[in-house]
């Protein structure tokens, strides 16, 4: 009894709820925003990739394996505290979503180049042999094809993109995880970080859910 | 020969190598508007290689030349023009399988000729009368048996209304019962005068529908003739022995 006063007080719950309700559309609006910019950067990127000239594909290559390599974390604070000292000041909710995008895109990108690559190469001749431009050749025949592939290692992006907006709470962001942290420290009692921790998993859970129907709904028709 | 019109497809000195390893040592062959011309030859003796070179899925020496109708062969602005020339049917089908069979028919000429969809729609379904599928226009190639699947990719690559067609093995990956279906819509239209060049080991197919067979051997035209001249009375000692194996086998 004790223990459930403690860790999941009712009126506690009660009264953080609206606050973490805030949290939670800023979260869902740090996440959505960076999941969208990954995408487009990603396709981008993986696109040029494969197809640019050399230098291009050496220099993405190189921004890709940066991206991966460096702590999100760290590349959060760098944008968010080290680039006011270039002049370039960014608000709470733009670092974040830089700091977001630019590894979700990275990310991204290697999982459509995968996606891409793991199209037969008999698609890309039919295509050529029909006449069709690189660019009716992707967007009609190879992308959507592609994208079957892609989505399931797409949804764990996501879902991850989605956990990571946590981190934008150091950088004084007024996210689900903040606002938990500031109800606990205001209640004397950690129910509003398991509320939070809660609404993480009701909102990635069914996300996972989704996806894989939308999944079986894209499978229909291939071989 | 009465007159001599420009070729349809002119390959001079056609040369290809991949690395070090030549495939193809300086081919020469003319081919005319309306000919059907098999090309014959042992595996391995650059048969798929000529033809590919043809509408440049494979890049050549430099100073090959090949041209289609006029049009120089070669990386560049013109390429998708002679393409769009240029029909191919693939041993493995190669239909995109994310479409229903009518949108595979009618992507290529929306896009590239830029027609409008009710009016391709209808060029497809017509196509598709003519090779015999107008029942599975809504399916997905999956849903399809190799036979039909092929069907579909002649009657995708005649919705370009293309000067020449061009076969790689199109029976190769077929289950033998399939064999005589897609056969027969190549012959009727051999019989309609469409060029075809067409790689084959089809032998009695070969005899009946070419204009011209060609013997391939070691990235050469060992042996090139009228049907009759190559199926009974070849002059090479290399057609006479692949001709041997591959009858009596
Ligand atoms: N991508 C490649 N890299 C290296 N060598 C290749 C490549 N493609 C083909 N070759 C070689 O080129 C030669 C000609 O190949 P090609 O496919 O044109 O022969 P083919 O006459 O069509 O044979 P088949 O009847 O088996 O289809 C072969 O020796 C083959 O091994
Ligand atoms: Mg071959």
């Amino acid at each position: 009894m004790n223990l459930i006063n403690t860790f999941l007080n009712v009126q506690v719950l009660a009264d953080s709820l609206p606050q973490l309700m805030w949290g939670l559309v800023v979260t869902l609006k740090i996440g959505v925003t960076s999941i969208l910019f990954g995408l487009v950067g990603g396709l981008v990127l993986a696109v040029g990739r494969l197809y640019a000239p050399f230098f291009v594909r050496i220099l993405i290559r190189g921004y890709v394996d940066i991206c991966r390599s460096v702590p999100l974390l760290v590349l959060l604070i760098v944008v968010y505290y080290a680039l006011p000292f270039v002049g370039i000041r960014l608000s709470p909710f733009v670092s974040a979503v830089t700091a977001l995008s630019l590894v979700s895109a990275a990310y991204t990108s290697e999982i459509f180049r995968a996606g891409i690559e793991a199209i037969p190469n008999g698609q890309f001749e039919a295509s050529a042999a029909l006449g069709l431009s690189n660019r009716h050749t992707m967007v009609d025949v190879i992308l959507p094809q592609a994208i079957r592939i892609v989505i399931p290692p797409l949804t764990n992006n996501c879902i991850n993109v989605m956990k990571d907006t946590a981190l934008a709470s150091v950088v004084a962001m007024p996210d689900l995880l903040k606002q938990a942290t500031q109800a606990q420290a205001l209640s004397a009692n950690p129910t509003p970080l398991i509320g939070a921790a809660l609404i993480y998993i009701a909102l990635l859970w069914p996300m996972t859910a989704v996806v894989a129907r939308l999944e079986k709904h894209l499978s229909r028709g291939t071989r | 020969m009465e007159k001599q019109a420009r070729p349809l497809i002119s390959v001079r000195g056609l040369t290809k190598a991949y690395g070090t390893f030549r495939v193809l040592h300086g081919i020469d062959l003319d081919i005319a508007e309306g000919e059907v011309v098999c090309v014959i030859g042992p595996s391995g003796s650059g048969k798929s290689t000529l033809i590919r070179c043809i509408n440049h899925l494979e890049a050549f020496a430099e100073d090959s030349r090949i041209t289609v109708d006029g049009i120089r062969v070669e990386p560049g602005p013109d390429l998708a023009k002679v393409r769009a020339e240029v029909g191919m049917v693939f041993q493995s089908f190669n239909l995109f399988p994310h479409m229903t069979v009518l949108k595979n028919v009618m992507l290529a000429p929306m896009r590239v000729r830029k027609i409008p969809a009710p009016e391709a729609e209808r060029r497809a379904r017509q196509l598709l009368a003519r090779v015999g599928i107008s029942e599975q226009a809504e399916k997905y190639p999956g849903q399809l048996s190799g036979g039909q699947q092929q069907r579909v990719a002649i009657a995708r690559a005649l919705a370009m209304e293309p000067k020449v067609l061009l076969f790689d093995e199109p029976t190769s990956a077929l289950d033998p019962e399939m064999v005589g279906e897609v056969l027969d819509v190549m012959r009727t239209l051999a019989g309609t005068g469409v060029t075809m060049v067409i790689v084959t080991h089809e032998m009695g197919f070969a005899r009946q529908v070419a204009d011209r067979v060609i013997f391939m051997d070691g990235g050469r035209l060992v042996e090139v003739g009228e049907p009759s001249e190559i199926f009974d009375a070849p002059r090479e000692e290399r057609t006479r022995g692949f001709l041997r194996a591959v009858l009596n086998h």
